[in-house]
């Protein structure tokens, strides 16, 4: 199905550890740990594509890198190795983490959105839920409130935040509703990749089901690539189109996700799969 | 003059890596410039910066205006004038057409400074980041990087909140399209006059230990999005009681007894020359 297109997005090799390692790291490993020198091998030699349109599914267990692996991308850290190319950076030609941070900013701005697992990472609690989203839109360079208005205005209303509460600070929001508010702003640009890490992890059900309602809304919309991290399989089974199972830091098992749902191939996804039966 | 000192207090090698300070100043624009800032028989806090500009900078020839919120008369503008003339000869002034050298803390004179004039500002926070970032070594970085967004979103959180913005004084500046500069503790009203002046302009931060200068004819532009004009303070049918203008920098003050809202010009001297062309 992808075979034709060039990718968004591609990763090779990426890897995050923290330590120095040792010659012997790889054979050593208990989980992502190295029982030697004890380096932990938070993403270890991750390679994949995101092509375009295309909701990518990230699928493991807690510590397995998920969210390392998120945050390199949207250089919050930097990679031990490794190389990330975008279609709309330097035609695929330039690896992301050796960017200027001018580049980088652009990145940030223009090419990607950024969902954070947690809320206070992503958005100025203080500032207004309008200032929030506008900071995207200054940073791409606008300088007319009015414009600003209403983009900010549209955002809004496209996550079902109603207006009369722009100016009001995230920190008075529901955690549903910060996560609305954080994907407002991570789409305010219109960005070709959304980086969304475990936006529903910790709501209600009933308003779990509002903001996946919400992706599937964007996702038809937008035509834009998702990268989809969750722990929960049922989430990466509603809206995934393609899932990667991640363990320890690694990649173990990859695929279009009804094929994973049916035949999991590793161990480890079919324990996952059992348990969402 | 107090032999005892060397003239103007400092040593000739610290006002010389002043001036060197300065110069590099003058030629950047807007940027900070750090320097070793020096102790002075003032507390800190108290235009230490500004002074060792002044003392750095003045000569036998020099004729000096000191201010304090547009007052000649303000004891610290007093203290600093009797500290200048005790280790210097030099004369000093009211009158600011007079003046080769004028140190100021929250003003500039309403009558417009000409090509022959240094204005030097006392500047008690130098960095027009901090309220946006506390710290240094990363507003150090957002200007190396041009990366002026977040005082940007300053001001349009205050429209989102207020509908208008509004920071009331050291409203911060673009100057010459590439720093973003804090006027010291200016009220808006001044800020124009920052722009395309035939006066140099130098600020001191004493306890930042921080210099940076608008050279003449610099563009200095007040920050406003495009669609929402930069607004100075309106004084709009408001006149001085003492000399009749109505287009000053007025202080609001209360009569004593009646508990009535008057207004003063705060130039006290552009103030009183007004009074002296009428009454003559
Ligand atoms: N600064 C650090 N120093 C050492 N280890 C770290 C550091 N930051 C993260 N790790 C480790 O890296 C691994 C991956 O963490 P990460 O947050 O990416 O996991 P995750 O898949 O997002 O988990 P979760 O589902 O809980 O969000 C974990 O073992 C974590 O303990
Ligand atoms: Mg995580
Ligand atoms: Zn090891």
């Amino acid at each position: 199905m992808y075979l034709n297109e060039i990718p968004e997005l591609t990763i090779k090799n990426l890897t995050v550890r923290y330590g120095d390692g040792c010659p012997d790291c790889q054979n050593n490993l208990e989980k992502n740990r190295c029982t030697v020198c004890e380096t932990i091998w938070a993403a270890n030699d991750i390679s994949f594509d995101v092509y375009p349109g295309e909701v990518l599914g990230i699928v493991g267990e807690s510590g397995s890198g998920k969210s390392t692996l998120m945050r390199s991308l949207y250089f919050d850290f930097f990679p031990t190795f490794g190389t990330a190319t975008l279609k709309n950076f330097k035609d695929g030609e330039a690896n992301i983490w050796d960017a200027s941070v001018a580049e980088q900013r652009m990145i940030k701005n223009t090419i990607m959105g950024m969902v954070y697992q947690n809320p206070i990472l992503g958005l100025r609690m203080d500032y207004s839920a309008a200032s929030n989203i506008a900071e995207k839109i200054i940073a791409a360079g606008s300088r007319n409130a009015f414009q600003m208005n209403a983009r900010v205005t549209e955002l809004l209303e496209a996550v079902e935040i109603p207006t009369s509460r722009m100016s009001e600070p995230p920190k008075n929001f529901s955690g549903g509703m910060q996560q609305r508010v954080q994907i407002s702003k991570a789409l305010a640009n219109n960005p070709a990749i959304l980086l969304l890490d475990e936006v529903t992890t910790g709501l209600d059900l009933s308003v779990q089901a509002r903001v996946l309602d919400l992706i599937r809304k964007i996702k038809a919309k937008h035509g834009i690539s998702i990268l989809l991290v969750s722990h929960d399989l049922a989430v990466i089974r509603m809206l995934a189109d393609r899932t990667i199972v991640m363990l320890d830091g690694k990649i173990v098992e990859s695929g279009l996700t009804d094929q994973i749902l049916e035949d999991p191939q590793h161990a480890y996804t079919q324990q996952l799969v059992h348990s969402l039966i | 003059m107090n032999n005892n000192y060397n003239y103007a207090f400092l040593d000739e090698g610290s006002k010389r890596e002043i001036r060197r300070s300065v110069l590099k100043a003058v030629a950047i624009p807007g940027y900070q410039v750090p320097f070793g800032s020096r102790e002075l028989p003032i507390g800190r806090g108290w235009g230490t910066g500004g002074l060792q500009l002044t003392l750095s900078l003045i000569g036998p020839d020099d004729i000096l205006k000191v201010i304090d919120q547009g007052s000649d008369e303000s004891v610290n503008a007093v203290n600093i004038k009797k500290f200048v003339g005790l280790c210097t000869d030099i004369k000093t002034t009211k009158n600011t057409r007079e003046a080769t050298i004028i140190q100021t803390r929250h003003r500039i004179p309403e009558v417009p400074l000409r090509s022959n004039q240094i204005l030097i500002f006392q500047v008690p926070i130098p960095e027009p980041l901090r309220v946006v970032e506390p710290r240094e070594e990363i507003t150090k970085k957002m200007h190396a990087e041009k990366d002026y967004s977040p005082i940007w979103l300053q001001l349009y959180e205050s429209l989102v909140k207020y509908k208008k913005v509004t920071i009331p004084t050291e409203y911060p500046c673009m100057v010459e399209g590439r720093y973003v500069m804090n006027p010291s503790p200016i009220p808006k009203f001044d800020n124009p006059k920052l722009n395309k002046a035939d006066c140099l302009y130098l600020f001191g931060a004493g306890r930042e230990k921080k210099i940076y200068a608008i050279p003449p004819y610099t563009e200095v532009i007040s920050l406003a999005f495009d669609d929402v004009p930069f607004e100075r303070e309106s004084f709009a049918g408001k006149i001085c009681c003492l000399c009749g203008s109505k287009n000053t920098y007025l202080d609001e003050m209360f009569d004593a007894q009646t508990g009535e809202k008057f207004y003063q010009c705060s130039d006290t001297s552009y103030c009183q020359e007004v009074r002296q062309n009428v009454s003559k």
